[in-house]
Protein backbone atom coordinates (compact mmCIF):
# COMPACT_ATOMS: atom_id res chain seq x y z
CA UNK A 1 0.00 0.00 0.00
CA UNK A 2 2.69 2.42 1.43
CA UNK A 3 4.24 1.89 -2.16
CA UNK A 4 1.11 2.75 -4.20
CA UNK A 5 1.33 6.36 -2.38
CA UNK A 6 4.80 6.69 -3.58
CA UNK A 7 4.02 6.38 -6.70
CA UNK A 8 0.97 7.89 -6.77
CA UNK A 9 2.50 11.18 -4.98
CA UNK A 10 5.76 10.80 -7.30
CA UNK A 11 3.13 10.98 -10.50
CA UNK A 12 1.37 13.87 -9.29
CA UNK A 13 3.87 16.10 -8.09
CA UNK A 14 6.70 15.22 -11.40
CA UNK A 15 3.83 15.43 -14.19
CA UNK A 16 2.49 19.39 -12.02
CA UNK A 17 5.88 20.45 -12.71
CA UNK A 18 6.12 19.22 -16.02
CA UNK A 19 2.70 21.43 -16.49
CA UNK A 20 4.19 24.18 -14.51
CA UNK A 21 6.99 24.90 -16.78
CA UNK A 22 4.78 25.39 -20.15
CA UNK A 23 2.41 27.02 -18.19
CA UNK A 24 4.41 29.91 -16.38
CA UNK A 25 5.05 33.00 -17.92
CA UNK A 26 8.50 32.43 -18.86
CA UNK A 27 10.25 35.61 -16.47
CA UNK A 28 8.92 33.62 -12.98
CA UNK A 29 11.74 31.51 -12.91
CA UNK A 30 13.96 32.43 -14.85
CA UNK A 31 15.67 34.49 -11.80
CA UNK A 32 19.50 33.77 -11.46
CA UNK A 33 19.21 32.32 -8.40
CA UNK A 34 16.77 29.94 -8.99
CA UNK A 35 18.05 28.66 -12.31
CA UNK A 36 21.48 27.94 -11.18
CA UNK A 37 19.95 26.14 -7.89
CA UNK A 38 18.12 24.03 -10.81
CA UNK A 39 21.02 23.08 -12.59
CA UNK A 40 22.74 21.90 -9.03
CA UNK A 41 20.11 20.35 -7.59
CA UNK A 42 20.03 17.21 -10.40
CA UNK A 43 23.91 17.34 -9.95
CA UNK A 44 23.63 17.11 -5.98
CA UNK A 45 20.70 14.24 -6.04
CA UNK A 46 22.40 12.25 -9.03
CA UNK A 47 25.85 12.12 -7.33
CA UNK A 48 24.05 11.18 -4.13
CA UNK A 49 22.19 8.45 -5.87
CA UNK A 50 24.93 6.95 -7.63
CA UNK A 51 26.97 7.07 -4.39
CA UNK A 52 24.40 5.60 -2.34
CA UNK A 53 23.36 2.83 -5.00
CA UNK A 54 26.65 1.52 -5.29
CA UNK A 55 27.55 1.21 -1.91
CA UNK A 56 24.16 0.96 0.05
CA UNK A 57 23.48 -2.36 1.54
CA UNK A 58 21.14 -3.56 4.34
CA UNK A 59 19.32 -0.44 6.28
CA UNK A 60 22.20 1.54 7.90
CA UNK A 61 24.90 0.37 6.22
CA UNK A 62 27.40 0.82 3.55
CA UNK A 63 29.40 -2.15 1.85
CA UNK A 64 31.75 -2.61 -0.95
CA UNK A 65 30.67 -5.27 -3.23
CA UNK A 66 30.58 -6.30 -7.08
CA UNK A 67 28.69 -3.15 -8.03
CA UNK A 68 31.99 -1.16 -7.12
CA UNK A 69 34.07 -2.95 -10.16
CA UNK A 70 30.40 -2.61 -12.17
CA UNK A 71 30.41 1.64 -11.52
CA UNK A 72 33.78 2.18 -11.90
CA UNK A 73 33.99 0.54 -15.21
CA UNK A 74 30.77 2.20 -16.30
CA UNK A 75 32.41 5.90 -15.34
CA UNK A 76 35.29 4.63 -17.67
CA UNK A 77 32.89 3.79 -20.81
CA UNK A 78 31.28 7.58 -19.88
CA UNK A 79 34.53 8.91 -20.35
CA UNK A 80 35.47 7.06 -23.29
CA UNK A 81 31.95 8.50 -24.17
CA UNK A 82 30.24 5.15 -24.89
CA UNK A 83 26.13 5.84 -25.40
CA UNK A 84 23.92 5.59 -22.68
CA UNK A 85 23.20 2.09 -23.18
CA UNK A 86 26.44 0.88 -23.49
CA UNK A 87 27.18 2.01 -20.63
CA UNK A 88 24.67 0.38 -18.53
CA UNK A 89 25.57 -2.72 -20.22
CA UNK A 90 29.35 -2.52 -19.32
CA UNK A 91 28.26 -1.98 -15.53
CA UNK A 92 25.61 -5.27 -15.37
CA UNK A 93 28.50 -6.91 -17.29
CA UNK A 94 31.25 -6.09 -14.83
CA UNK A 95 29.21 -6.80 -11.99
CA UNK A 96 28.07 -9.76 -13.03
CA UNK A 97 32.03 -11.04 -14.03
CA UNK A 98 32.94 -9.96 -10.60
CA UNK A 99 30.34 -11.61 -8.66
CA UNK A 100 30.70 -15.54 -10.67
CA UNK A 101 34.32 -14.87 -10.21
CA UNK A 102 34.88 -13.74 -6.80
CA UNK B 1 15.97 10.09 -17.72
CA UNK B 2 19.26 9.37 -19.97
CA UNK B 3 20.95 12.16 -21.59
CA UNK B 4 20.66 10.82 -24.79
CA UNK B 5 22.39 13.47 -26.97
CA UNK B 6 21.62 14.22 -30.10
CA UNK B 7 23.50 13.11 -32.78
CA UNK B 8 26.81 16.13 -33.28
CA UNK B 9 27.10 17.64 -36.91
CA UNK B 10 23.19 17.68 -38.00
CA UNK B 11 22.64 19.88 -40.52
CA UNK B 12 22.39 24.01 -39.74
CA UNK B 13 19.96 24.52 -42.31
CA UNK B 14 19.40 27.99 -41.63
CA UNK B 15 19.43 31.32 -39.13
CA UNK B 16 16.95 29.29 -36.47
CA UNK B 17 14.47 33.06 -37.11
CA UNK B 18 14.14 32.20 -40.85
CA UNK B 19 10.25 32.07 -41.39
CA UNK B 20 9.45 28.04 -41.94
CA UNK B 21 8.89 27.59 -45.45
CA UNK B 22 4.81 26.59 -46.41
CA UNK B 23 5.33 22.94 -47.06
CA UNK B 24 1.68 22.34 -47.32
CA UNK B 25 0.94 24.59 -50.18
CA UNK B 26 2.18 23.04 -53.17
CA UNK B 27 4.59 25.32 -54.32
CA UNK B 28 6.63 23.24 -57.04
CA UNK B 29 8.56 26.78 -58.41
CA UNK B 30 10.19 27.20 -55.24
CA UNK B 31 11.45 24.06 -53.33
CA UNK B 32 11.92 24.11 -50.06
CA UNK B 33 14.87 22.16 -49.41
CA UNK B 34 16.02 24.01 -46.12
CA UNK B 35 12.64 23.02 -44.42
CA UNK B 36 12.69 19.29 -45.85
CA UNK B 37 17.36 18.50 -44.37
CA UNK B 38 15.56 20.36 -41.15
CA UNK B 39 12.35 18.15 -40.87
CA UNK B 40 14.49 14.80 -41.95
CA UNK B 41 16.82 15.71 -39.20
CA UNK B 42 14.48 16.36 -36.28
CA UNK B 43 13.36 13.12 -37.27
CA UNK B 44 16.17 10.97 -37.15
CA UNK B 45 16.93 12.75 -33.91
CA UNK B 46 13.81 11.86 -32.48
CA UNK B 47 14.24 8.44 -33.55
CA UNK B 48 17.75 8.11 -32.76
CA UNK B 49 17.13 8.80 -29.09
CA UNK B 50 13.93 7.85 -28.47
CA UNK B 51 14.82 4.26 -29.32
CA UNK B 52 17.99 4.09 -27.43
CA UNK B 53 16.95 5.37 -24.35
CA UNK B 54 13.86 3.61 -24.39
CA UNK B 55 14.95 0.22 -24.88
CA UNK B 56 16.61 1.03 -21.03
CA UNK B 57 13.39 0.81 -20.18
CA UNK B 58 14.15 -2.72 -19.90
CA UNK B 59 16.54 -1.72 -16.72
CA UNK B 60 14.13 -0.10 -15.23
CA UNK B 61 11.57 -3.07 -15.28
CA UNK B 62 13.92 -5.01 -14.07
CA UNK B 63 15.43 -2.78 -11.28
CA UNK B 64 11.51 -2.00 -10.55
CA UNK B 65 10.36 -5.93 -9.76
CA UNK B 66 13.85 -6.79 -8.30
CA UNK B 67 13.06 -4.10 -5.72
CA UNK B 68 9.81 -5.79 -5.03
CA UNK B 69 7.21 -3.59 -6.63
CA UNK B 70 4.77 -5.35 -9.15
CA UNK B 71 4.37 -5.66 -12.63
CA UNK B 72 1.26 -3.29 -12.19
CA UNK B 73 3.24 -1.00 -10.56
CA UNK B 74 6.17 -0.66 -12.33
CA UNK B 75 3.83 -0.01 -15.62
CA UNK B 76 2.20 2.55 -13.73
CA UNK B 77 5.07 4.07 -13.08
CA UNK B 78 6.65 4.26 -16.65
CA UNK B 79 3.37 5.21 -17.60
CA UNK B 80 2.35 8.06 -15.35
CA UNK B 81 5.83 9.51 -13.85
CA UNK B 82 7.67 9.06 -17.50
CA UNK B 83 11.11 10.61 -16.39
CA UNK B 84 13.53 8.03 -16.01
CA UNK B 85 15.91 9.52 -12.96
CA UNK B 86 12.59 9.95 -10.67
CA UNK B 87 11.45 6.44 -11.66
CA UNK B 88 15.00 4.97 -10.74
CA UNK B 89 14.95 7.31 -7.47
CA UNK B 90 12.12 5.29 -6.21
CA UNK B 91 12.24 2.82 -6.95
CA UNK B 92 15.46 2.45 -5.51
CA UNK B 93 14.54 4.44 -1.84
CA UNK B 94 11.27 1.86 -1.71
CA UNK B 95 14.02 -1.04 -2.14
CA UNK B 96 16.13 0.54 0.93
CA UNK B 97 12.59 0.44 2.63
CA UNK B 98 12.43 4.43 2.91
CA UNK B 99 9.30 5.59 3.77
CA UNK B 100 6.83 6.63 0.89
CA UNK B 101 6.88 10.72 1.58
CA UNK B 102 10.62 10.70 1.41
CA UNK B 103 10.93 8.23 -1.28
CA UNK B 104 8.26 10.57 -3.33
CA UNK B 105 10.28 13.67 -2.11
CA UNK B 106 13.55 12.44 -3.69
CA UNK B 107 12.11 11.70 -6.89
CA UNK B 108 10.08 14.58 -7.25
CA UNK B 109 13.24 16.95 -6.49
CA UNK B 110 14.63 15.29 -9.37
CA UNK B 111 12.06 15.76 -11.41
CA UNK B 112 11.90 19.05 -10.65
CA UNK B 113 14.43 19.87 -13.77
CA UNK B 114 11.79 19.34 -16.15
CA UNK B 115 9.90 22.27 -15.30
CA UNK B 116 12.97 24.33 -16.64
CA UNK B 117 13.00 22.59 -20.02
CA UNK B 118 9.03 23.61 -19.78
CA UNK B 119 9.91 26.93 -19.76
CA UNK B 120 12.77 26.78 -22.68
CA UNK B 121 10.16 24.63 -24.88
CA UNK B 122 7.40 26.52 -24.20
CA UNK B 123 8.42 29.50 -26.57
CA UNK B 124 8.88 26.77 -29.23
CA UNK B 125 6.54 24.51 -29.02
CA UNK B 126 3.73 27.27 -28.52
CA UNK B 127 0.84 24.29 -26.98
CA UNK B 128 -2.27 25.69 -25.97
CA UNK B 129 -5.36 24.21 -25.16
CA UNK B 130 -5.80 20.83 -24.43
CA UNK B 131 -2.82 20.10 -26.28
CA UNK B 132 -0.84 21.69 -23.48
CA UNK B 133 -1.63 19.39 -20.97
CA UNK B 134 -0.23 16.32 -22.90
CA UNK B 135 2.71 17.74 -24.40
CA UNK B 136 3.17 18.95 -20.69
CA UNK B 137 3.75 15.15 -20.03
CA UNK B 138 6.60 14.55 -21.99
CA UNK B 139 8.72 17.50 -20.91
CA UNK B 140 11.81 15.38 -20.48
CA UNK B 141 15.41 15.15 -20.48
CA UNK B 142 15.34 13.61 -24.25
CA UNK B 143 12.59 15.37 -25.77
CA UNK B 144 14.18 18.98 -24.96
CA UNK B 145 17.83 18.09 -25.90
CA UNK B 146 15.91 17.10 -29.19
CA UNK B 147 14.09 19.86 -29.30
CA UNK B 148 16.32 22.57 -28.51
CA UNK B 149 18.78 21.26 -31.02
CA UNK B 150 16.59 21.57 -34.59
CA UNK B 151 17.31 24.64 -36.25
CA UNK B 152 13.69 25.76 -37.03
CA UNK B 153 10.40 25.83 -34.33
CA UNK B 154 8.42 23.80 -36.74
CA UNK B 155 11.64 21.16 -37.12
CA UNK B 156 11.64 21.60 -33.31
CA UNK B 157 7.81 20.91 -32.63
CA UNK B 158 8.47 17.84 -35.21
CA UNK B 159 11.52 16.35 -33.18
CA UNK B 160 9.23 17.00 -29.74
CA UNK B 161 6.48 15.01 -31.16
CA UNK B 162 9.00 11.74 -32.51
CA UNK B 163 11.48 11.50 -29.41
CA UNK B 164 8.28 11.64 -27.13
CA UNK B 165 5.87 9.11 -29.43
CA UNK B 166 8.95 7.09 -29.87
CA UNK B 167 10.19 7.50 -26.53
CA UNK B 168 7.07 6.99 -24.62
CA UNK B 169 5.77 3.75 -26.62
CA UNK B 170 9.34 2.22 -26.40
CA UNK B 171 9.84 2.85 -22.82
CA UNK B 172 6.92 1.70 -21.13
CA UNK B 173 6.89 -1.39 -23.82
CA UNK B 174 10.38 -2.41 -22.52
CA UNK B 175 8.76 -1.52 -18.59
CA UNK B 176 6.88 -4.08 -18.83
CA UNK B 177 9.04 -6.59 -20.56
CA UNK B 178 11.43 -6.28 -18.25
CA UNK B 179 9.24 -6.44 -15.15
CA UNK B 180 7.65 -9.80 -16.24
CA UNK B 181 10.64 -11.15 -17.40
CA UNK B 182 13.44 -10.44 -14.30
CA UNK B 183 11.08 -13.16 -12.07
CA UNK B 184 12.33 -15.70 -15.11
CA UNK B 185 15.90 -14.44 -14.67
CA UNK B 186 16.34 -15.49 -10.80
CA UNK B 187 18.31 -13.25 -8.43
CA UNK B 188 19.19 -10.40 -9.93
CA UNK B 189 22.14 -9.48 -8.45
CA UNK B 190 23.55 -12.54 -9.62
CA UNK B 191 23.07 -11.08 -13.38
CA UNK B 192 24.83 -7.76 -12.45
CA UNK B 193 21.65 -5.84 -12.76
CA UNK B 194 21.86 -4.12 -9.31
CA UNK B 195 24.66 -2.05 -11.01
CA UNK B 196 21.76 -0.60 -13.45
CA UNK B 197 20.50 1.78 -11.11
CA UNK B 198 23.70 3.40 -10.42
CA UNK B 199 25.54 3.45 -13.79
CA UNK B 200 22.02 4.52 -14.92
CA UNK B 201 22.44 8.17 -12.24
CA UNK B 202 26.33 8.23 -12.83
CA UNK B 203 25.73 8.55 -17.42
CA UNK B 204 23.13 11.13 -16.28
CA UNK B 205 24.80 12.58 -13.89
CA UNK B 206 28.20 12.66 -16.10
CA UNK B 207 27.35 15.22 -18.65
CA UNK B 208 26.26 17.76 -15.66
CA UNK B 209 30.02 18.43 -14.33
CA UNK B 210 31.78 20.37 -17.21
CA UNK B 211 32.07 23.24 -14.17
CA UNK B 212 33.84 23.22 -10.99
CA UNK B 213 30.36 24.31 -9.37
CA UNK B 214 29.17 21.45 -10.70
CA UNK B 215 31.90 18.94 -9.72
CA UNK B 216 32.28 20.45 -5.64
CA UNK B 217 28.64 20.02 -5.41
CA UNK B 218 29.04 16.15 -6.51
CA UNK B 219 31.45 15.59 -4.74
CA UNK B 220 29.99 16.95 -1.17
CA UNK B 221 26.80 15.67 -2.11
CA UNK B 222 28.70 11.71 -2.34
CA UNK B 223 29.98 12.91 1.30
CA UNK B 224 26.66 13.90 3.00
CA UNK B 225 24.39 11.37 1.78
CA UNK B 226 27.65 8.95 2.78
CA UNK B 227 28.16 10.30 6.22
CA UNK B 228 24.12 10.53 6.53
CA UNK B 229 23.51 6.40 5.61
CA UNK B 230 24.31 5.37 9.31
CA UNK B 231 22.68 8.11 10.82
CA UNK B 232 19.39 8.58 9.32
CA UNK B 233 17.05 6.15 7.99
CA UNK B 234 16.45 4.90 4.29
CA UNK B 235 15.70 7.77 2.10
CA UNK B 236 16.26 10.25 3.96
CA UNK B 237 19.99 10.50 3.43
CA UNK B 238 19.48 11.46 -0.35
CA UNK B 239 17.47 14.57 0.60
CA UNK B 240 20.35 15.59 2.89
CA UNK B 241 22.78 15.27 -0.08
CA UNK B 242 20.46 17.96 -2.15
CA UNK B 243 21.80 20.15 0.51
CA UNK B 244 24.77 20.42 -1.42
CA UNK B 245 23.31 22.22 -4.00
CA UNK B 246 21.95 25.80 -2.17
CA UNK B 247 25.75 25.21 0.14
CA UNK B 248 28.25 25.42 -3.03
CA UNK B 249 25.41 28.47 -4.19
CA UNK B 250 26.27 30.17 -1.18
CA UNK B 251 30.19 29.62 -0.93
CA UNK B 252 30.31 30.16 -4.97
CA UNK B 253 27.69 33.69 -4.35
CA UNK B 254 29.42 35.15 -1.33
CA UNK B 255 32.93 34.10 -3.10
CA UNK B 256 32.54 35.94 -6.48
CA UNK B 257 30.95 39.24 -4.71
CA UNK B 258 34.23 39.22 -2.86
CA UNK B 259 36.35 38.48 -5.55
CA UNK B 260 33.86 41.57 -7.51
CA UNK B 261 34.36 44.16 -4.95
CA UNK B 262 37.94 43.38 -5.19
CA UNK B 263 38.63 43.94 -8.80
CA UNK B 264 35.64 45.96 -9.86
CA UNK B 265 33.63 45.19 -12.87
CA UNK B 266 34.28 41.06 -12.96
CA UNK B 267 32.59 39.78 -15.25
CA UNK B 268 29.35 37.43 -14.16
CA UNK B 269 30.65 33.51 -14.66
CA UNK B 270 28.87 32.78 -18.50
CA UNK B 271 25.70 31.30 -18.24
CA UNK B 272 26.16 27.79 -19.51
CA UNK B 273 22.83 26.93 -18.87
CA UNK B 274 21.64 29.32 -21.58
CA UNK B 275 23.40 27.84 -24.51
CA UNK B 276 20.71 25.78 -26.64
CA UNK B 277 20.14 22.31 -25.53
CA UNK B 278 22.21 22.61 -22.49
CA UNK B 279 19.39 23.25 -21.05
CA UNK B 280 18.88 23.83 -16.90
CA UNK B 281 20.08 20.94 -14.62
CA UNK B 282 20.37 19.43 -17.80
CA UNK B 283 21.75 15.78 -19.26
CA UNK B 284 20.46 17.73 -22.06
CA UNK B 285 23.21 17.74 -24.68
CA UNK B 286 26.58 17.23 -23.21
CA UNK B 287 28.58 16.77 -26.52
Amino acid sequence: MSVWIAIGLTAVGCYLVKLLGLSVPAGLLERPLVRRLAVLLPVALLAALTALQTFGGGPGELVVDARVAGVVAAAVAVLLRAPFLLVIGVAVVVTAAVRALG
Amino acid sequence: MPPAPPRAGQPVTGPPDRPAAPVTTPAPSVPVPDATVARRAAVRDGLGVGVAVGLSGFAFGVTAASAGLSVLQACVLSLLVFTGASQFALVGAVAAGGNPYTAAAGAFFLGARNAFYGLRLAGLLRVRGWRRPLAAHWVIDETSAVTLAQSDPRAARLGFAVTGATLYVLWNLTTLLGAVGAGALGDPAAWGLDAAGPAVFLALLAPMLGGARERATAALAVLLALVCVPLLPAGVPVLVAAAAAPAVLLVSGARARSRRSATAGAEEPARRDARPGGGSGDAGVPR
